[in-house]
């Protein structure tokens, strides 16, 4: 059953800002409203942060609080998570998350896994955050999406923001949470800029926000590919073809609900993630909507996902492995039998 | 780098242990008594099936836990691997809490969702049994941190110290050395303490690891003060030894590095032949039991304690152990309708799992002052 709810409403400014702004002003804000925060990471203190994120932080803060760690994402990872256990509010910043695999051990056995192990006595309110994706030529061991992977481990949250605005709202409810949030940038959007109130706000976990409105397809994304999506949609609108584009915000928890609502509608589903098929987010949606909602199908469902190789490095190579415009709009074309 | 050497043995008691009153020293015999008669019942109640997994016991080793232990307040926060029955005990667990634990009930310090490797007592401090060997470093780190955390930035707490208890196995795990320059470099006051007992699993400490016979090396190349506490079976040696190394640390909020030498009597888990090593070494140990040991000195050095008094200890103490096994047993099952889905999230959201929603969960009642 889809349950109708009101969605958190987007509060409308002229104010521009880049999205690693974005993340700074939601740490900082924090910060100053909570003492029990702290941010450890790579760079992050003397060299105001690898990618300019925590820039500045080290002065208004102090090194008491904005820490520079040496590179042991699992030395560090852990420490963050019995700070946590012991009432702290932990930040830890990967460089990149393909870098987190070497804390794999404290990211899926320790943080996810603590309250119940311990039979509800020790919770572990951490946020994970870092870079997460390919698209910079970096190749295979640095183009990581770790959302199909570790959102397999039950335990922790997943927020995956797309834009500057959600950027903060979300981080903000990562911080404030009392569970374990891995949370997912994109060092290929930390530069763009968009609309971000100087209002305090925070967005909720598990609440999907419908990007655009339309009635003939329903693609579902994540993250940095909703943008790939939104441009497509542009593109399809011109031949008249109308689609829901519908961002998700997090992958855990998700909001099926909504994925739901819109298909009921359309009746087409086509979810583009930017990690491997198998076993992805896309995978999961489309699992999860033929168990609930199998007969408001008209068309199979498809997946955009990145090729199921590892990334290469060449230009060409590496465009043609990730998800864009072209082959959402193939996709979506698919589904309405145009191809 | 200062290094010091533990005392030899009892005849040459003249550390910190020798000026504490009589008392204390009997609640040392009491509680390593306590942990030698549970892991009895432990090893009959697996043999019996009653309890299932993995499950390593801690007899032989008893003086660790209590000669360290004593050099601490229950605000300084305990981390260790899976030997961690002893540990849990000597924290001052109920040990029914403990003995359910294992017995898969509801009534475990973590309702059965942890077992044998896996014991945590919020109220006591003990942050864990840790099952993946070494894991639990880099949190020894994290839980030092929290407390110097507490006192400079927040103003709040006396200055703590946090015991890190680590298996020789684990020396060779990377996440021991991650954590400890992270410990050198931000200054934690962790002690990490190795139960040397001379092997992991099958593999004797030299066939495994570099420096095994100066391991202080390891500590050195971290800039972490060490001591090597060689009579690791005398509770006393170790205190005496322990207890000032402890003191410094706290008094710094730096961190230390112990090697105490120690001995496990039965195999490496409830399933182990010991092909690797001979009846005569473990008789040789067994010859310098820390039970015996201290009961020697209470009797002949202290005259406070009589033969008499010590079977009265014991059968007190065998009481207490029949009675947590008994409440283990008579405890109930968790009821998967309620504890499987619970204790996943401290605040559940909707939507989190195809498979059902999570629940909030409720603390065991043993457990009080969690949360
Ligand atoms: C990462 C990891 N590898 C292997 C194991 C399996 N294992 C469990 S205990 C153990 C031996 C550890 O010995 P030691 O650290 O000396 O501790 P002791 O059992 O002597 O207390 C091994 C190999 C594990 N639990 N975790
Ligand atoms: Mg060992």
């Amino acid at each position: 059953m889809t349950t109708a709810t009101i969605p958190t409403p987007i509060i409308e400014t002229t104010r521009e800002i880049q999205f690693r702004e974005a993340l700074r002003e939601a740490m900082t804000e924090e910060m100053r409203a909570d003492e029990r925060i702290f941010l450890i990471g790579e760079e992050v203190a003397q060299y105001n942060g690898a990618y300019k994120v925590s820039q500045g932080m080290l002065d208004e803060f102090g090194p008491k609080r904005i820490i520079d760690s040496p590179i042991s994402e699992n030395g560090f990872a852990g420490l963050g998570i019995a700070a946590a256990m012991a009432g702290l509010r932990p930040i830890i910043e990967f460089m990149s998350w393909s870098f987190s695999l070497v804390a794999a051990d404290q990211l899926l056995n320790n943080a996810p896994k603590m309250l119940y192990m311990s039979g509800g006595q020790w919770g572990c309110p951490i946020v994970f955050r870092g870079n997460n994706g390919a698209g910079g030529q970096l190749a295979s061991t640095h183009s990581w999406c770790v959302e199909g992977l570790f959102s397999n481990v039950p335990g922790m949250h997943m927020a995956i923001p797309s834009c500057p605005y959600d950027a903060k709202g979300l981080l903000k409810t990562a911080i404030r949470c009392n569970d374990p949030v891995f949370f997912l940038e994109s060092e290929r959007m930390l530069g763009d800029k968009g609309p971000v109130p100087e209002v305090e706000y925070t967005i909720p976990f598990g609440e999907a926000i419908l990007r655009a409105e339309g009635g003939d397809a329903t693609i579902v994304s994540f993250g940095r590919p909703v943008n790939f999506c939104l441009e497509a949609m542009v593109e399809l609108a011109r031949e008249e073809i109308a689609c829901d584009v519908l961002d998700m915000r997090t992958i855990r928890p998700l909001d099926i609900d909504a994925v739901i609502r819109s298909i009921r509608k359309t009746g087409r589903l086509i979810v583009v993630d930017q990690s491997w098929p198998f076993a992805s987010p896309a995978s999961e949606v489309i699992t999860q909507v033929c168990e609930r909602a199998f007969d408001c199908l008209d068309h199979q469902p498809v997946r955009v996902n990145t090729d199921d190789v590892p990334t290469p490095y060449a230009k060409g190579l590496e465009q043609a492995y990730l998800p864009n415009k072209g082959k959402i709009i193939e996709a979506v074309k698919s589904t309405l039998g145009l191809l | 780098m200062s290094t010091a050497t533990a005392s030899q043995g009892r005849q040459r008691n003249t550390g910190a242990s020798a000026t504490l009153p009589d008392n204390t020293l009997l609640g040392w015999l009491r509680e390593m008594v306590l942990i030698r008669e549970f892991e009895i019942r432990t090893m009959q109640a697996y043999s019996n099936a009653q309890i299932g997994g993995f499950c390593h016991v801690y007899n032989g080793q008893e003086a660790v836990v209590v000669g360290t232990f004593a050099a601490t307040t229950k605000q300084d926060p305990i981390v260790t691997a899976y030997r961690d029955h002893g540990h849990a005990l000597a924290r001052g667990m109920d040990p029914k809490a403990c003995m359910a634990e294992m017995y898969g009930k509801t009534t475990g310090c973590a309702k059965g969702k942890g077992g044998s490797m896996h014991m945590f007592d919020r109220p006591n401090n003990l942050y864990g049994g840790h099952g993946i060997v070494g894991a639990q470093t880099p949190l020894g780190a994290g839980l030092a941190f929290a407390t110097k955390y507490e006192n400079e930035v927040l103003g709040k707490g006396d200055k703590r110290i946090t015991l890190c208890f680590l298996g020789d196995g684990a020396l060779n795990q990377g996440a021991l050395h991650e954590a400890m320059n992270l410990a050198g470099i931000l200054q934690l006051p962790v002690i990490y303490i190795v139960e040397n007992n001379g092997y992991s699993m099958g593999t004797a400490i030299d066939r495994g690891t570099t420096m095994a016979h100066k391991l202080e090396a390891k500590a050195a190349a971290y800039g972490i003060e060490s001591l090597t506490i060689e009579h690791g079976m005398d509770v006393c040696a170790i205190y005496d030894a322990f207890k000032p190394f402890a003191d410094a640390r706290r008094r710094d909020q730096k961190p230390g590095f112990v090697d105490l030498h120690t001995y496990r009597y039965q195999g490496h888990s409830m399933s182990d032949p010991q092909k690797y090593r001979s009846k005569d070494e473990v008789g040789q140990y067994m010859e310098q039991d820390p039970i015996e040991t201290l009961k020697k000195q209470l009797i002949e050095d202290r005259a406070c304690l009589t033969e008499e008094d010590f079977k009265a200890m014991q059968k007190e103490v065998r009481a207490v152990v029949r009675e947590a096994v008994r409440f283990a047993e008579n405890s109930p099952a968790p009821d998967p309708r309620k504890e499987l889905y619970s204790d996943v999230f401290v605040d559940p959201l909707p939507n989190s799992s195809p498979s059902g929603p999570y629940l909030h969960g409720e603390t065991n009642h043993l457990m009080r002052g969690s949360r």
